[in-house]
């Protein structure tokens, strides 16, 4: 099936939810929603699933409107941040249970629940109930029940949220492989920018309600439409800073200038907003055109790693990331360093206006 | 302010323990010294929570005592330790200001007037609530409210030690980066004993200057974080710590050598036969094992390539063992075939999952 979010907005008791979210979704497609909270990921979800109805806009499955159905009669599977799962039934019942509910003969249950658990790994566990098992083998569980469903829209919400770090990169590595297998169109919602670079597929990046971008994942990462999807896709934060182009020269906020290369050089006059990823702000020169800019350490931590230098540059604030250990001490001035072909370039109203070729944007 | 030690301490939740198996805390000793910065690093069910639970003395250990600066409190209560802790979930009154959240835990020690004031105000500057001071907690953001309790938790500055308990778990991604920063920042300010519970590596290597891992009841390595990440003691510590974590493949070890699956690598250090029958295994991080064209290393299938933005990781086989590797930024990969560059220097041996310390030359 296609799902089409046309042009939905959800208002409740006057905030908005949603405003003029559009949205193509293909079968065998797996979506990210992307944002912080109250980004608008969850009542999007909603309305895909029927369970709530927008204020405005349209919901159509195959060309068809269905608006106003109601999530009984769609045929939608959910998954959520919370492990829900009948309590006294085994993993083997637990994984069964739509299916029973639906009637389906026996052997067609058996066949489908063991498939399901082999693919979630959970063939060890079907018998035991789900008070026995670990948060991330009860997750599996009600991914597996949701998968047996066969529902062409299958929705996940922040689905590893409660999880462990370690169990959420086991099963970051799995889910798109069960996705890849299903044919269903998934949709997850995660906060988290390395989880959507993690689960690859297509990237809607969210903010206040509405839809910053939406393209695949890599293509969103690396080509923000605009400085929005930018900041929303970025872990470290995205390193901001005003900046003038007059004739040949950059001018930044700080006052600090430099030869306006790289991205900089086909840009007419005028003032832009600049950004770039931490691993794009640099501690040592790495060539000659590098711009130096003059900052304050606010703190730096080390991972054993990789070593985050937090630096105050003016009113902003920039993180750098490097390899190895690097402790610099709080309150130390020290100069920065930024590479004029790695910028994004921002204009007026937000809107990506230059950015580094792809090979140079990784 | 107190140098909290932990002296033959164990835990068993059965009454009459039979075996190690029984115990949810194997034995330990560990000073935690005044003014440091800890981290309590583990999965969920390797004993973190018991740890904690018996510093801060909700919990009686069923072997061995907890000193504070000397003074046996094995059997205190909470209120009794002068303990400070932060939770996962804010703890925030609804009704009253910001100010009067922040001055609760001064004015219930008995402090009034001036003093209450002026810790209230220092703490709201170290945590940027100042605009906030008069705004009653009901209606705040969820990570307004975890500041104000951490400034909770931080305001007393005779507290033994600060725990915190997964404080940031239910924190957006950028707002992390903003208080973990704020709470290191504090910590340097205040001089205080903090130690942070977390099962997130991120949190734990950045906020502490050591970091103790937990697996299975067992404390396996106690270290800084460029220690756990470079010479990690237990194949469970590589592979706990990192993201991905260590390549752990069986080998034999000889000398300088080591064989893999038929094939051999050099290694940087000399280690006697491993003999006894014990596991074997040889240990790379993926940030040391680098894909290389086909020809210039050990030879692999690539599998998959994973492009997390900041680096791109290869998955690989060789001789069929799955192992992680790092693209290197210039290299393009075409095709199935490639190879593999260790770091000889970063290549670690372990029998039954603990490191072997060879001799170097």
């Amino acid at each position: 099936m296609t799902l089409v979010l046309d042009n939905v907005s959800r208002h409740v008791a006057g905030h908005t939810h949603v405003e003029g979210v559009s949205l193509t979704l293909e079968r065998g497609s797996l979506n990210v929603l992307l944002g912080p909270t109250l980004s608008g990921k969850t009542t999007l979800m909603r309305l895909m699933a029927g369970l709530d109805q927008p204020s405005a806009g349209r919901v159509l499955v195959d060309g068809r409107d269905v608006t106003g159905v109601h999530v009984r009669k769609r045929s939608v599977a959910m998954v959520y941040q919370q492990f829900i799962n009948y309590p006294t039934l085994t993993v083997y019942e637990n994984i069964a249970s739509p299916l029973r509910v639906a009637r389906r003969p026996k052997d067609e249950i058996d066949a489908k629940v063991r498939d399901a658990a082999r693919l979630l790994k959970l063939e060890p566990y079907l018998d035991r109930t789900p008070l026995h098992l670990s948060g991330g083998q009860q997750q599996r569980t009600a991914i597996a029940r949701a998968l047996v469903k066969d529902a062409p829209l299958v929705l996940l919400d922040e689905p590893l949220a409660n999880l462990d770090y370690k169990l959420r990169e086991e099963l970051r590595e799995e889910l798109p492989k069960i996705f890849a297998a299903s044919g269903a169109i998934f949709v997850y919602a995660t906060t988290e920018p390395t989880e959507a670079l993690l689960l690859r597929g297509n990237t809607a990046t969210l903010w206040e309600g509405r839809l910053a971008q939406f393209g695949r994942t890599p293509d969103v990462y690396r080509r923000p439409a605009n400085l929005t999807s930018a900041r929303v896709f970025s872990d470290p934060p995205l390193n901001t800073m005003r900046v003038h182009k007059r004739g040949g020269q950059i001018v930044l906020a700080t006052g600090e200038h430099g030869a306006a290369r790289g991205v900089l050089v086909a840009l007419p006059d005028d003032s832009y907003t600049i950004g770039f990823r931490a691993d794009h702000l640099y501690l040592r020169r790495p060539d000659a055109e590098a711009i130096a800019v003059a900052g304050t350490v606010a703190v730096s931590e080390i991972t054993g790693s990789e070593s985050f230098v937090h630096v105050d540059v003016g009113s902003d604030r920039w993180v750098a990331v490097t390899g190895g250990v690097m402790e610099v001490e709080p309150g130390e001035r020290i100069e920065v360093f930024i590479d004029p072909r790695r910028l994004f370039v921002f204009g007026h109203d937000g809107g990506l206006a230059a950015a580094p070729p792809l090979v140079l944007a990784a | 302010m107190a140098r909290i030690e932990l002296r033959n301490l164990a835990h068993s939740y059965a009454a009459n323990p039979a075996g190690p198996q029984d115990y949810a805390l194997k034995p330990m000793d560990h000073v935690w010294e005044q003014g440091g910065a800890y981290a309590l690093l583990g999965p969920s069910g390797c004993g973190k929570t018991t740890l904690l639970n018996i510093i801060s003395g909700l919990l009686v250990p069923s072997e061995g005592r907890v000193l504070f600066d000397g003074r046996d409190m094995t059997e205190l209560p909470t209120q009794a330790r002068n303990i400070a802790q932060v939770f996962q979930f804010p703890v925030v009154y609804d009704t009253m200001t910001v100010y009067e959240n922040l001055a609760f835990p001064l004015r219930n020690r008995g402090l009034r007037g001036r003093d209450v004031d002026a810790r209230v105000r220092e703490i709201a500057d170290l945590l940027d609530l100042t605009p906030d001071l008069n705004r009653r907690g009901r209606g705040l953001t969820a990570d307004a409210k975890q500041k104000i309790s951490l400034g909770r938790g931080l305001v007393r500055p005779d507290v033994a030690a600060i725990l915190f308990d997964e404080p940031l778990t239910v924190i957006d991604p950028h707002l992390k980066w903003e208080l973990r920063s704020k709470l290191k920042a504090l910590h340097r300010a205040l001089d205080l004993t903090m130690i942070y519970v977390t099962h997130d590596q991120t949190e734990a290597l950045t906020f502490a200057d050591t970091v103790v891992v937990m697996h299975d009841g067992a404390v396996v390595q106690i270290g800084r974080p460029d220690e756990l990440f470079e010479r990690p003691a237990h194949t469970f510590v590589g592979h706990f710590i990192g993201s991905p974590g260590m390549n752990v493949l069986p080998a034999e070890v000889a000398g300088r050598r080591a064989v893999v699956g038929g094939h051999a690598l050099a290694l940087a250090r000399g280690y006697p036969r491993i003999g006894g029958g014990a596991r074997v295994e040889i240990g790379v991080r993926p940030e040391f094992a680098m894909l290389a064209p086909a020809g210039a290393g050990l030879p692999v299938r690539v599998r998959r390539i994973d492009d997390l933005g900041r680096v791109r990781i290869a998955k690989v086989e060789l001789a069929g063992l799955p192992l992680a590797a790092t693209v290197p930024e210039t290299l393009s990969v075409a095709g199935e075939e490639a190879s593999l560059l260790f770091d000889p220097a970063m290549v670690h041996v372990y029998a039954d999952g603990h490191l072997v310390e060879g001799e170097a030359a």
